[in-house]
Parts: structure tokens; C-alpha cells; sequence
């Protein structure tokens, strides 16, 4: 994992100092509730129903057992004794006090950690695949380019006030578990004549006008990227558009210039930064290599599992994946019970987490943007072990990617944003799914919820989505089928006329329950449903 | 009395700001004034004969201002680049790295949370129009 040096650390301190001073301003009333709004957006504090929220960035999704800790102590000494792992691969607190802030920054800081461009016009927190480094079909580890990113957009004079919040996402590997092309920038890094370089996908996005990215460049060399972001960024920084808050991402733009004409004015900005020298060395992009090393494996060891009890062998087959190291699997940790709230943990559920890490998995940790945990490097002796003592946390779901697996956004019991409440319609989904055999018989199916047009919980990217509207001051819910997050990217369409809270899991039930009747074998619900078509399903649906 | 906030020996220019438009027409000017949806890069023929190029941020949430900063001393402008308008005492600093050197803004700045705020990171992440080193220089120099 990377470390911070002593220039990262007193960046990251430096930020905390400048934080305080800035709560401080506004508590002593030097500054006004608006001229303090953007400052403290630019440090992931919103404002939300009840209370400060405060999103802290992990970024790509990374972190030690000592950092996992820390979140938990936040949550039990500022917060309600839990936290909430985000779509991005962060984790959010909903009950924070204005004055505890710079605390809590200082805190973090003690652990090379940060809330930084965690929300604000700028370019957020870099988000990765939770698999990285693990994964056998990956061609290198993104993380490094992941790193090199961050520190490369932290704090960016000219980029720090861009129409409207930009997103960045890497993958190194053809199966995207990252969503890459449904961020503003997603980087595929690919191999090409024996160099590492990045495929370049500009303008995807979710939210009110969902689009998939169009390649913007075939390959760019490692020491040319910075440039070449630059270029995109600042094509987009002066010509985004800021008439509309609504029309201001960069996919937008790229829909309203087309693919080409933007392609062509990147390409002209690039040839001029290039000769600016903004790019580092490459040895800065191998000084952070290093520190993602392949942690020490035993050699040697059994690729056997004992199977003999039935809820380990069953957690086994749905939440623990393939490794590319002999001996080694990668631990998925549902946060997903039935009845509970996605994403949601509690302090004592991330100390254990922290602990297992530690103990049985080389330190590391990842979130995902499902909001999940992975532990990615455990030996296959040890997964007992594990699932016992997850087992006992109430947190060893046996779900992963199941239909009770559900991305939901935090919605109307939280979000000043929301039209309707995400929480309970999760809940009621996967308690009508709750049935173990049922769900593992239905297979893959990734059901997700967002309580408003702004799509934080991915419902355009779900294989079933739930759009929670407000419908003359009552909560109403649409349905939209044949979405994917993943490397078969689509944007799901919608089925027709919302449901109300009842109505929607009821409509959810017809959906599976025609890909049960009409699937052929080894169809996922995705897939008959692209083979059959949308009128079959509507027609299941709406009678 | 206009509030100038200046990082800059020479005198200060006092010629009446021009628009863009206006630029081609009067060989003499010298003082420009660029609204915040015009092309920089309409006024590199003139840098020669500038010595003041007023950019316009009309609210601060507007950062059009900071790439128009960095293409103009990236073309080699070395006149001086003014901030006019919804500029915030903490949106300075990164204005300076983005070229400008003086500032008018709306608001009154408070000289104390400025100075503060301009000394307080000694490390910069990327080059930019400053002089700053990025921490990868300092790394492998």
C-alpha cells in the first residue's frame, strides 16, 4: 500500500490547519453560511437533512487495518457508532457537529488520510477496481496510476472550480468491476508492444441523462497522461457548459460537440501542454509501484477448502473469488443483511474487519463501489477462520451480486437532495428475496436503488433499477430493466407507469419471476432479458 | 478608490481597460478587460503591446478565469493579470499559481487571513504558472 512521505504528510496536515481556520471563521461569524458553503464542500462537508455529513475519502478504495480502525473510531466518537460505505468507494457519517470537523480531519491526517475534494466542483476521490493487484486477469496494478492521480489532482490550481464535480476511474483489467465508463474520465490500461499505457473514455456519466463513454484515445503512454489530462480538463473547464447545473458535466459537452470534435480539440490543447513539462518522471511512477509490491505470500500452500459445513461451503461458492496466487482467495464482506441498510457498518463491525485484515490478510482492506469490503489476499486455510468470525459479527453474508445485494443511496431518510426514501424499499426487496435457496437459484442480479434523478445509487447502471420521484408530494417509484455497470455497459430503460413503496417490490417479484420462467441455462436475468426483449417483461410486469 | 490587491514592483497601469473587440482597433491600448466566456487566445497577437489584462470572474463559482490565466502565461505574458469580481480571500492562492498577480474583488479581503493563507502549504502536487516545484521534482530532482 502507499505511504505517505514527508511531503504527502504535510500537505495533508497543512489541510487541516487551513480547515480549522476556516471552521473557526464561521463559527466566530467572519464568514456567512454561503461564503462558507463551498469551502467546506470542497472537504466533503454537506449539510443534509438533520445534520453535517461528513465523506471521507479512501482513495481507490484502498486502506490499511490501522486506517479501517480509525474510521470506526470516528464513528463511535463523533458519530452514532456507524458509517456508511459510498457508491465512490468512500465512507460517509451522518451525524456530525460543525465544531468537531477539524478533529476529525486531524484524526484522519494521524493516518495519512483525508476528506480532500471529497465533494466540490473538482475532480473527487480516484476510484479503482477493489480487486486490483489480485485479480488474474488484470495486466497490471492500477493502483500506482490510481496514486499518481490523486496526487496529481489534489489541490489543482486550475481545475479546482469546473462546472460542475468530475470523476475518474481506473481499471487494468478486461472484466470492469469499476463502472469506468460511466465516470467523466475512465482509464483502461492496456499493453502495447510491450508498454503499459491507458485507453482513454471521456463523458460517461449517470445522473438526469445517463451516457456511456465513447473512446476518446486508443492509448496514451504513461509519461504523456498528466498532459493529456490536462488537455481534456481544460477543454472542458472552458467550454462546459455553466448556464445549467443540470447541463454542465462533461458528458454534455462531448454529446454537444460529438466525439470527434471534442477528440480533435484535445489533441490540439495536448501538443501544447506537452511542451510544458508537467508530466513526472516515470521513475515517480515506479517510486509508487513499490509500495504496491505483491505482499509476502507462503508458498505452497493447499488450493483445498473443507467444505463440510453447508453455510461456509455456500459463503464460499457466492463471496470468495478467484486469486492469481496459488494458495490465496478474495474475500468479498457483504454489508448487505437482510433487513439492514446497504453499505452500513457499525463501529464494532469495521474494528473486526480491521482485526481480520491484520491477522489474515496482509493489512489491506478495499471498499467497493457496491458497498461492499473485500480482503483480497487471505489463504484458503484461513477462510474458516474468517467466515467464523465475520459469522459472528452478523456480517458474513452469503449475497454477493445476488438480488439481495442491493446498491441504494441514502435517499430521503438523509439526503437534502432525495424525492423519495431508498432505505426501506432496499429493506422490503430483500426481505421478500430473503430466502437463501430462492436467491442463489435466481443468480446474478444487480438491483439498484437511487431516491432521486441525481443517481447516486446507479439505478441506470442495474440490471433492475428503482428511481425513487416525488409524484404530487408522494413517494413513487420507477422501474427500469437492462442496465450494467460492467464491462456489457448499458443504461437501463424504463418499463413504464412507477409504483408506489408496496407496488414496486411487487413489480420487482413479476420481473425475476419471468426470467425464471423463460431463462434458458446459464442465462443471467440480463442476459434473457436482452435475448427476450423489454415488451416480454412489460407485459409480465404490467398484466 | 478602488481595493487592488498587488503582487507586483512596477507601477500600476492606469489606462482605461478596453474590451477584446475593441483591442483590434486600438493599437495603443494596453489594458484589456477579458469577460469570462471570451477565448483567451484572442488576445496572444496583442501580448506585445498589454501591460494590464483584467480577467472577469463573475461569481466565484465561475473557474473559466484560472485556464485563461494559465494559457496567457503560458504564451509568455508577463504584464499583469488581474482577478475582478466574485474573487474569495481563500480562492487567491490558486489564483497565483495560475499566473494572476493582482486582484480586485467585490468583497473585502481580510489582509491577515490572506497572508495566512498564501504561506500555508509549503508543497505543491503539479506544476502550474508559479514557481513552485512540484513534490515530484523534489523527489527525483
Amino acid at each position: 500500500m502507499y505511504q505517505y512521505d514527508k511531503f504527502d504528510q504535510a500537505i495533508v496536515d497543512a489541510r487541516v490547519e487551513e480547515f480549522r481556520d476556516q471552521v473557526n471563521r464561521r463559527i466566530n461569524g467572519e464568514m456567512t453560511e454561503d461564503q462558507f458553503k463551498p469551502l467546506r464542500l470542497m472537504n466533503g462537508l454537506y449539510l443534509q437533512l438533520h445534520a453535517y455529513m461528513l465523506r471521507v475519502a479512501i482513495p481507490y478504495g484502498t486502506l490499511s487495518g490501522k486506517q479501517m480502525r480509525m474510521l470506526g473510531h470516528i464513528a463511535r466518537k463523533y458519530d452514532r457508532d456507524y458509517g456508511h460505505f459510498t457508491t465512490r468507494q468512500n465512507i460517509q457519517y451522518n451525524w456530525i457537529k460543525l465544531e468537531d470537523t477539524p478533529d476529525i480531519l486531524a484524526d484522519l491526517a494521524s493516518v495519512e488520510m483525508h476528506a480532500i475534494q471529497t465533494s466540490g466542483n473538482c475532480i473527487r476521490n480516484i476510484s479503482s477496481d477493489q480487486y486490483a493487484g489480485a485479480a488474474a486477469d488484470e495486466v497490471a496494478d492500477p493502483r500506482p496510476w490510481a496514486e499518481l492521480l490523486r496526487q496529481w489532482s489534489t489541490f489543482h490550481p486550475e481545475f479546482s472550480y469546473l462546472p460542475r464535480k468530475f470523476k475518474i476511474a481506473v481499471i487494468a483489467s478486461q472484466e470492469d468491476r469499476a463502472a469506468m465508463r460511466l465516470h467523466d474520465i475512465g482509464l483502461e490500461l492496456v499493453m502495447r508492444d510491450g508498454v503499459l499505457g491507458a485507453r482513454v473514455f471521456v463523458g460517461g456519466g449517470m445522473g438526469r441523462t445517463p451516457m456511456i463513454a465513447p473512446e476518446i484515445a486508443e492509448f496514451v503512454k504513461a509519461d504523456d497522461l498528466l498532459s493529456y489530462l490536462e488537455a481534456c480538463l481544460r477543454v472542458y473547464n472552458r467550454y462546459g457548459r455553466r448556464d445549467n447545473a443540470y447541463k454542465a458535466r462533461i458528458k454534455i459537452l462531448i454529446h454537444e460537440l460529438g466525439a470527434d470534435e471534442y477528440r480533435r480539440q484535445v489533441a490540439e490543447e495536448f501538443a501544447h501542454v506537452k511542451t510544458l513539462g508537467i508530466d513526472p518522471p516515470l521513475a515517480e511512477l515506479e517510486r509508487i509501484s513499490a509500495y504496491f509490491a505483491p505482499p509476502a505470500y507462503e508458498q505452497g500452500l493447499s488450493d483445498e477448502i473443507d467444505r463440510s459445513n453447508p453455510a461456509f461451503a455456500h459463503w464460499v461458492d457466492q463471496n470468495v473469488k478467484a486469486h492469481k496466487q496459488p494458495g490465496y482467495a478474495i474475500v468479498n464482506i457483504s454489508l448487505k443483511p437482510v433487513g439492514g441498510i446497504p453499505g452500513d457498518a457499525s463501529s464494532d463491525q469495521i474494528d473486526l474487519m480491521a482485526d481480520l485484515a491484520e491477522k489474515y490478510g496482509f493489512d489491506e482492506l478495499r471498499v467497493t463501489h457496491a458497498q461492499n469490503i473485500v480482503l483480497p489476499f487471505v489463504a484458503k486455510r484461513d477462510l474458516f477462520t474468517v467466515w467464523q468470525a465475520l459469522d459472528a459479527a452478523g456480517i458474513a453474508n452469503a449475497n454477493l451480486d445476488l438480488v439481495t445485494d442491493i446498491i441504494a443511496c441514502p435517499g430521503l431518510d438523509y439526503c437534502s437532495l432525495a424525492n423519495a426514501r431508498s432505505i426501506p424499499v432496499a429493506q422490503k426487496i430483500a426481505e421478500r428475496f430473503a430466502d437463501a435457496e430462492r436467491q442463489r437459484d435466481i443468480g446474478e442480479l444487480k438491483l439498484k436503488i437511487s431516491g432521486c434523478i441525481n443517481a447516486c445509487g446507479h439505478h441506470h447502471a442495474g440490471h433492475i433499477g428503482i428511481l425513487g420521484v416525488d409524484k404530487k408530494g408522494v413517494e413513487n417509484y420507477q422501474l427500469t430493466l437492462g442496465g450494467s455497470g460492467a464491462e456489457d455497459v448499458s443504461i437501463g430503460k424504463i418499463t413504464g407507469p412507477g409504483f408506489d413503496e408496496d407496488g414496486i417490490v411487487d413489480a420487482v417479484e413479476r420481473a425475476v419471476e419471468k426470467y425464471r420462467a423463460v431463462r434458458v441455462e446459464g442465462e443471467r436475468f440480463i442476459d434473457t432479458y436482452r435475448r427476450v426483449g423489454a415488451d416480454s417483461f412489460k407485459e409480465a410486469i404490467y398484466g | 478608490m478602488v481595493d487592488v490587491i498587488r503582487f507586483r514592483d512596477d507601477a500600476a497601469n492606469d489606462q482605461p481597460l478596453v474590451s477584446v473587440e475593441a483591442l483590434s482597433g486600438q493599437t495603443n491600448a494596453t489594458a484589456v478587460r477579458l469577460e469570462s466566456d471570451e477565448d483567451a487566445r484572442a488576445l496572444l497577437p496583442y501580448l506585445n503591446q498589454l501591460a494590464l489584462i483584467e480577467v472577469a470572474f463573475p461569481t466565484f463559482r465561475d473557474g473559466r478565469g484560472y485556464s485563461a490565466a494559465r494559457i496567457l502565461r503560458e504564451a509568455g505574458f508577463t504584464g499583469e493579470l488581474r482577478a475582478q469580481g466574485d474573487v474569495l480571500v481563500d480562492q487567491i492562492p490558486s489564483m497565483r499559481r495560475c499566473g494572476f498577480d493582482s486582484f480586485i474583488a467585490n468583497a473585502p479581503v481580510d489582509q491577515a487571513t490572506l497572508d495566512k493563507s498564501l504561506n500555508r502549504y509549503d508543497h505543491v502536487y503539479q506544476p502550474a504558472a508559479d514557481a513552485a516545484l512540484p513534490v515530484w521534482k523534489l523527489r527525483h530532482g
